[in-house]
């Protein structure tokens, strides 16, 4: 029994470790959030401050316009994640499943989007979409992220697919499905823990992208959340407590969002589909 | 139930042709395999049958009707996969309804349809569970099951046995075959294993390189298998072959033993011909007659024994019933009865 409790021990620590790493800067914002403006320096570095407070955060929802970042954020992303995941489900499915001239050199295509740095693309998207009307409008933003999202998620998507055995699609037929039929009642459901991550990832792409968002919107009307972050930056100083509690309620649909699909993400719903 | 008829089927993928003219009409409620090695073609003469490949030349009738170009769901026919194929996310009743359901079918017969099934496959205990709470037999009766609720034109079996252990492929081999005796459907069965063959067919279809070799009755092909390739498939152990000319009246081998036939071949003097016979047909002469034979290795099968002889250098096996083998060794003697005895000519075609 000894001899195998050192290694159990040391693995736990080592997961202990990372965790304390990746969490710390959340808690850093946390704390920083709720420390009161007059000790934010005049402590020094602590772990917690001597004395705390709500008032950024009651000042940040008050006060700034920071509950109109939030809801556009919320249309944002989820709109691009819902855009996003219907179309990488179609596209996945046909990449995994069926063969057409052309198929290869698409996939190329997709690739090849994916290999130019943002900055590049941020004036001709600027161009095309300002006589659109769509700079500085909501529906733009959504449009550019879902392109740059797609491509990553229908190679995420199709990863998914092929996983599936072709014989259920095939069994379904037998039974009298139609293609779209047995794709929409057999593989979909059994592609939920595929849709999930695919939900998740655009979601949290499209929840902190700043680099568009900045360059397409002007004022605090259409300014996504990561924008309106910037606000809190003045000319002479950054009020750094009311950023952090404003952070900190950004997290907030992120981390339930995940916590909606996590269920779906770890559970192996294709298991004794076939011999198995 | 129907009748199904094909006619100068062939498939190609590209280039590489897979099917060369099948041929074959299968009677209404006649349960048919199509066995072969794998890679004949057999598992794809099935697929297009279900209608999962394309049609490359040729036709094929279901009911009298060509349905070359009818989708799966049209064609009226249930198929069981090797793989069962079962729907996860459905428990057991889901699975074996989900055809119905399609349908539209009234809920009170798809309830009646579903239980019927499940009774006759002794599932009734499990129609809650999901597939994969269950073990691999009983996931195979659900696939059964789901084929059966919907009373179609034809079965189609794709190797449905395989993926399971020894005991239990006897047993739901002896399943399919009640099975078929209580529903008298038409059936189209794909295996590679000729004991499956020989026990569940009306009528077996033997496949190679793309090609019927032989259609008849599982006895007929034991009897009188049409070319060493039928030959050599059915029958386990397999048949023995040796290379022998004919002279005479008789075949002779390389060493010049003699090997008496019953009755003259009608080829030329000095042909050369293969001789075939199966291990349970030889003997093991003790009269001083015969021809010489070394043993080589003795394998019981607790039945009997199988002998491993080399006959001037030539492969034999014996199947015998006799125990005092397994104490043989070294030289015995070995008899080939002439009325057991199968002659081929030089393209391999039976002679007679």
């Amino acid at each position: 029994m000894k001899q195998s409790l050192l290694p159990t021990v040391a693995h736990r620590l080592a997961i202990l470790c990372y965790i304390a790493f990746a969490l710390f800067p959340l808690f850093w914002l946390l704390k920083v959030s709720v420390t009161p403006n007059d000790l934010l320096y005049s402590e020094g570095v602590r772990m917690w401050p001597s004395r705390t407070t709500f008032d950024h955060y009651a000042f940040v929802l008050r006060h700034s316009a920071f509950p109109t970042f939030f809801k556009n954020s919320l249309i944002v992303s989820a709109s691009t994640a819902v855009v996003v995941t219907a179309c990488a489900s179609l596209s996945g499915y046909a990449l995994s499943r069926f063969s057409f001239r052309a198929k290869y050199a698409i996939i190329a295509l997709m690739l090849l989007t994916q290999m130019f740095p943002l900055v590049m693309l941020v004036a001709p998207i600027f161009k095309i979409l300002s006589p659109l009307g769509l700079t500085n409008s909501l529906t733009g933003l959504v449009i550019v992220y879902s392109a740059f999202n797609v491509p990553f998620a229908t190679f995420l998507m199709q990863s998914f697919f092929d996983g599936i055995p072709k014989d259920l699609e095939e069994a379904a037929m037998i039974d009298g499905a139609t293609k779209f039929v047995a794709f929409r009642q057999i593989i979909l459901p059994l592609t939920l823990p595929g849709i999930a991550a695919t939900l998740g990832f655009v979601f949290t792409a499209a929840w902190s992208e700043l680099l568009f968002a900045l360059m397409l919107i002007n004022g605090n009307d259409a300014a996504t959340f990561p924008v309106g972050l910037l606000t809190f930056v003045s000319k002479f100083s950054v009020d750094f407590g009311q950023m952090m509690a404003a952070g900190v309620m950004a997290l907030i649909p992120a981390g339930l969002f995940f916590l909606l699909i996590q269920r779906y993400l770890v559970q192996g719903l294709t298991a004794g589909a076939v011999k198995g | 139930m129907a009748s199904i008829q094909i006619e100068k089927l062939e498939k190609s993928y590209g280039h590489v042709s897979v099917l060369h003219g099948i041929d074959l009409d299968i009677r209404d409620g006649e349960f048919i395999v199509l066995v072969g090695p794998s890679g004949c073609g057999k598992s794809t003469l099935l697929r297009m049958i279900a209608g999962l490949e394309d049609v490359s030349r040729g036709e094929i009738r279901i009911d009298g009707s060509r349905v070359n170009e009818r989708h799966p769901k049209d064609r009226d026919i249930a198929m069981v996969f090797q793989s069962y194929a079962l729907y996860p996310h459905m428990n057991v009743a889901g699975n074996m309804s989900y055809s119905l359901r399609l349908r539209k079918t009234a809920k009170e017969k798809i309830g009646a349809a579903v239980a019927g099934a499940a009774s006759k496959l002794g599932l009734e205990p499990l129609l809650e569970r999901r597939p994969k709470a269950l073990s691999g037999g009983q996931r195979q009766r659900v696939a059964m099951g789901r084929a059966i609720v919907r009373e179609p034109k034809a079965f189609l079996f794709d190797e449905p046995l395989s993926n399971l252990d020894a005991r239990l492929r006897e047993q739901m081999r002896a399943e399919i075959k009640k099975m078929h005796a209580d529903l008298k459907a038409t059936s189209i069965y794909v295996t590679h294993d000729q004991i499956e063959a020989m026990t569940l067919a009306d009528r077996i279809v033997a496949m190679h390189g793309g090609v019927v070799q032989q259609v008849g009755s599982p006895l007929e092909l034991y009897d009188r298998p049409a070319n060493l390739f039928v030959a050599g498939f059915i029958g386990s152990p397999g048949m023995n072959f040796l290379d022998i000319i004919y002279r005479e009246g008789a075949a002779f081998l390389k060493d010049g033993s003699r090997i008496a036939l019953k009755s003259p071949a009608p080829v030329t003097e000095g042909s050369n011909l293969t001789l075939g016979i199966r291990p349970e047909h030889m003997t093991i002469a003790t009269d001083g007659t015969g021809i010489a034979a070394k043993v080589e290795l003795a394998e019981p099968t607790g039945f009997g024994i199988i002998l491993h002889l080399s006959v001037h250098g030539v492969p034999v096996k014996v199947f015998t019933l006799d125990r005092q083998a397994l104490n043989m060794g070294g030289e015995i003697a070995v008899s080939f009865p002439a009325q057991h005895i199968h002659l081929f000519d030089g393209e391999g075609r039976r002679m007679d």
